[in-house]
């Protein structure tokens, strides 16, 4: 049985956390989970991350015994969220300027900078969570051929519609702001529009296909 | 209306945040100082959640346009009225043409200044506040700067004294003092920490750094290890919380908070201490208090019974100036 653990990461924030791979079947499970939970009383948002789930709370709870028995019965319950998601296609510039990472993947992975751009490119990519930045996605299924450790110094701004890569995960930011990714492209797209109903472009389960339209070493 | 003759730029528009919009990963943005920013509302008689503009850096002068009400509260910062001094908290008019004047800061961080009915700004998703990373909310999405107009919602007077209203309050710490104490929860690292760390980190003192935003704090002072070092997955994160990177130096992540983070965790700081943060400034220092979650329920408990009460001591001045009039 896996193991499982609830904390607080503020006096109305709880984290559930469970052992388990980091594949789309588990964060399914995270998916249905939240889905469930948001409906709770006293719970205001209930949110996946990347194999564990956020709740926010009204009110300070006096002890966690009693979210802990509740979250753990419906984790174990294995429950699957399966999302008949959108796939957003996006016309991506790899290298160059909005890329200047991308020598350095195809360095540490010993793979030529078109491999990088065929095997990056080569499937459709699941959005696991939303966060970090509005309308940011969390995307799954990198190729591991691709794995590459978060940079010593990040960059301190990185400019909206970046692609960038670090572990196992890759993602495109949706606005200006700090990282410590790896960032090998760049697109034109608008991740998150306050004017827009919804404001956030993707949700988790909907796709991503990136379309290279332009390679630069 | 006031015209803003002079300000450094990062003033913003502030009410109590955006909430509901964390599954799409905006933060909550909002007021540092929570308790100034009501203060300042409930001098004009205004919700608590009315939009003020928060100035973190002075000197700066605005200009009435108009014949105006208007409040101030927060750090002190020698105010003036047409160079009459105000005291630190305080609500009055001003007459067209009046200039308003902060010195420099230099104990705490932040004033908040009100208007009747608040600033009148479009509500964007449920809020007024500025969402300065997404650039939306508040003024046009931008920090204030010379020439822009702070317009009240409101066009009815509230009801003041002739010579204005003040009202005493607790001070952020103690006069002289420039340690500020924190109550905190352990979070969800906080046991893979090392003895020594975890024994450091809830006895010493730490140094608030230039390096602070309304995005967070860096701090400096003992430097904490984590036992683990696999890389932890994304998960969630919210204003309060007290992440320790690789370096070992903690940061507190606060209004302007990612809503994903991926740093070990040692410790998250309770709401209704969280207002002491917006007042830090480098110079000061933190002193981490532990506690558990039914003392966060207490303190939660009684910031808002003081509120209440501060709230009916200003009803009852009110309402005595009004039986007055």
């Amino acid at each position: 049985m896996a193991e499982t653990s609830v904390s607080l990461i503020g006096s109305r924030a709880v984290l559930f956390h469970a052992e388990c791979p980091f594949d789309l079947a588990h964060q399914q499970r995270f998916w249905a989970m939240s889905d469930v939970a948001a409906d709770w009383d006293g719970v205001r948002e209930a949110v996946p991350g990347m194999t564990n789930l956020t709740l926010l709370l009204e009110d300070v709870p006096h002890n966690l015994d009693h979210l802990s028995v509740l979250l753990d019965a419906l984790w174990h319950s294995g429950v699957r969220k399966d999302v008949e998601g959108k796939l957003l296609q996006i016309d991506l510039s790899y290298g160059g300027d909005g890329g200047p990472h991308l020598a350095d993947v195809a360095e540490i992975t010993g793979l030529s900078v078109d491999k990088v751009v065929e095997l990056h490119s080569a499937q459709d990519y699941t959005v696991y969570a939303v966060g970090s930045h509005a309308g940011y996605c969390y995307l799954g299924g990198l190729d591991p051929r691709l794995e590459t450790p978060r940079r010593k110094v990040p960059l301190t701004r990185l400019p909206g519609g970046s692609l960038s890569v670090a572990g196992l995960q890759t993602g495109v930011s949706a606005s200006t702001g700090p990282s410590g990714w790896n960032t090998i492209g760049s697109a034109d797209v608008r991740f998150f529009d306050p004017f827009r109903e919804p404001a956030s472009l993707l949700k988790p389960g909907d796709r991503i296909r990136f379309n290279p339209i332009k390679v630069a070493a | 209306m006031i015209r803003v003759l002079s300000l450094p730029p990062l003033a913003t528009i502030q009410d109590l945040g955006r909430d509901g919009h964390w599954f799409e990963g905006l933060g909550r943005a909002g007021a540092m100082d929570p308790v100034s920013h009501r203060i300042a509302n409930l001098l004009l008689g205004n919700d608590p959640n009315a939009a003020t503009l928060e100035i973190p850096l002075t000197p700066a002068r605005f200009r009435f346009e108009t014949r105006q009400a208007f409040a101030i509260a927060g750090a002190p910062c020698g105010a003036r009225l047409n160079e009459q001094p105000l005291p630190r908290i305080f609500a009055g008019f001003a007459s067209a043409g009046d200039m308003l004047d902060l010195d420099p800061i230099r104990v705490g961080a932040r004033l908040y200044l009100a208007v009747p009915g608040g600033m009148n700004v479009p509500k964007v998703l449920g809020s007024r506040s500025t969402q300065l990373r997404e650039a939306f909310g508040g003024h046009k999405g931008r920090v204030l700067a010379a020439d822009d107009l702070l317009k009240p919602l409101s066009q009815t007077d509230p009801v003041l004294p002739p010579m204005g209203l003040s009202v005493d309050l607790p001070e952020f710490r103690l006069p002289n003092d420039r340690m500020i104490h924190l109550r905190a929860l352990p979070s969800t690292e906080h046991e893979s920490f090392d003895t020594a760390s975890r024994k450091a980190f809830w006895s010493m003192p730490y140094d608030v750094t230039r390096e602070n935003d309304r995005q967070g704090h860096r701090l400096d002072g003992p430097v904490l290890s984590c036992e683990s070092t696999k890389e932890l997955r994304s998960h969630g994160i919210v204003p309060g919380i007290v992440q320790v990177p690789g370096g070992g130096l903690p940061i507190i992540q606060l209004a302007d908070s990612a809503t994903m983070g991926g740093y070990p965790k040692i410790a998250a700081i309770i709401e209704p201490d969280l207002w002491r943060m917006g007042q830090a400034r480098p110079g000061d220092r933190i002193h981490f208090h532990r506690c558990s979650l039914p003392e966060a329920a207490r303190a939660a408990l009684e910031h808002e019974e003081a509120f209440g009460e501060i709230t009916q001591g200003l009803a009852a001045a009110h309402d005595q100036e009004t039986s007055w009039a």
